[in-house]
């Protein structure tokens, strides 16, 4: 699934990395704890979350993850923006809650990398 | 490749900015052409590392070796020190605060994370004098 379905998908909007939409993900996973992060995920490519403060976008940097979505709703500031922008991480937002925006990118064909 | 050898200072009063550290030396490593997993490896670890220490010790040094077959990370602090060694090697097991665990850390997978990741881990901790992580990484590739 290329990034750009991911926006389409969640009707999210995009604040960061607008030109690398065309980038192709293969598996997702949903977390607000970047400790579990951190320590159990393997090969994913997108990272949903509750949580907004610049270590989102470390861990995901740290995790060779190339887009985050910030879920229900919520804006990310200047500072998370910034950062995403300088490590060319995609960062989205949606109004959708974490349960149904992972359901919706789930039935849409992305799922999650089992292997830990 | 001769040995390089990186030195960071980690700022313990800035939650914020906690990983710069760690993402250089992401950078140095991968423009040394390290393999991804052995980077991702290192970047895990130090990271880490990097947030133990503003969470617990209000910060502290980092020096990192590079070789061609061995990444070594001293990590040291003078903060509380850990009492008992093996009861913070368990997952889940935290003495963070609410208000960091609200930040999406402190769920006590920290160090059983660096032990995941690393090929070898060393930790020296005198309570009331501080923590030293030596931290030995193999790449893979």
């Amino acid at each position: 699934m290329r990034l750009r379905e991911v926006k389409d998908i969640l009707d999210a909007s995009v604040f960061s990395g607008e030109e690398h939409l065309d980038r192709e993900v293969h598996a997702a996973c949903g977390s607000d704890l970047m400790s579990d992060v951190l320590a159990f995920v393997k090969n994913q490519s997108v990272l949903l979350t509750g949580l907004l403060n610049p270590q989102v976008i470390r861990t995901a940097e740290m995790m060779d993850m190339c887009c985050v979505v910030i879920v229900r709703g919520k804006t990310p500031d200047e500072q998370i923006v910034n950062l995403a922008k300088d490590k060319d991480i995609v960062l989205m937002a949606t109004k959708y809650p974490m349960y149904s925006a992972c359901g919706k990118l789930y039935s849409g064909g992305l799922f999650q990398d089992e292997g830990r | 490749m001769s040995k390089l050898h990186l030195y960071y200072e980690i700022d313990g009063s800035d939650f914020h900015a906690a990983g710069e550290a760690s993402s250089d030396v992401k950078r140095v490593l991968k423009q040394l052409n390290f393999d991804s997993d052995t980077v991702r490896r290192v970047a895990i670890c130090m990271y880490e590392g990097e947030i133990n220490m503003i969470i617990h010790a209000n910060g502290g040094t980092v020096d990192v070796w590079v070789e061609e077959c061995s990444i070594e990370l001293v990590l040291r602090d003078t903060g509380p020190g850990i009492p008992d060694i093996e009861q913070a090697m368990q997952e889940g097991f935290s003495t963070a605060t609410q208000a960091i665990r609200e930040l999406g850390f402190g769920a006590g997978m920290g160090l059983p994370n660096i032990k995941r990741h690393s090929d070898q881990l060393h930790i020296a901790s005198e309570v009331g004098v501080g923590t030293t992580l030596t931290i030995r990484v193999v790449p893979s590739g």
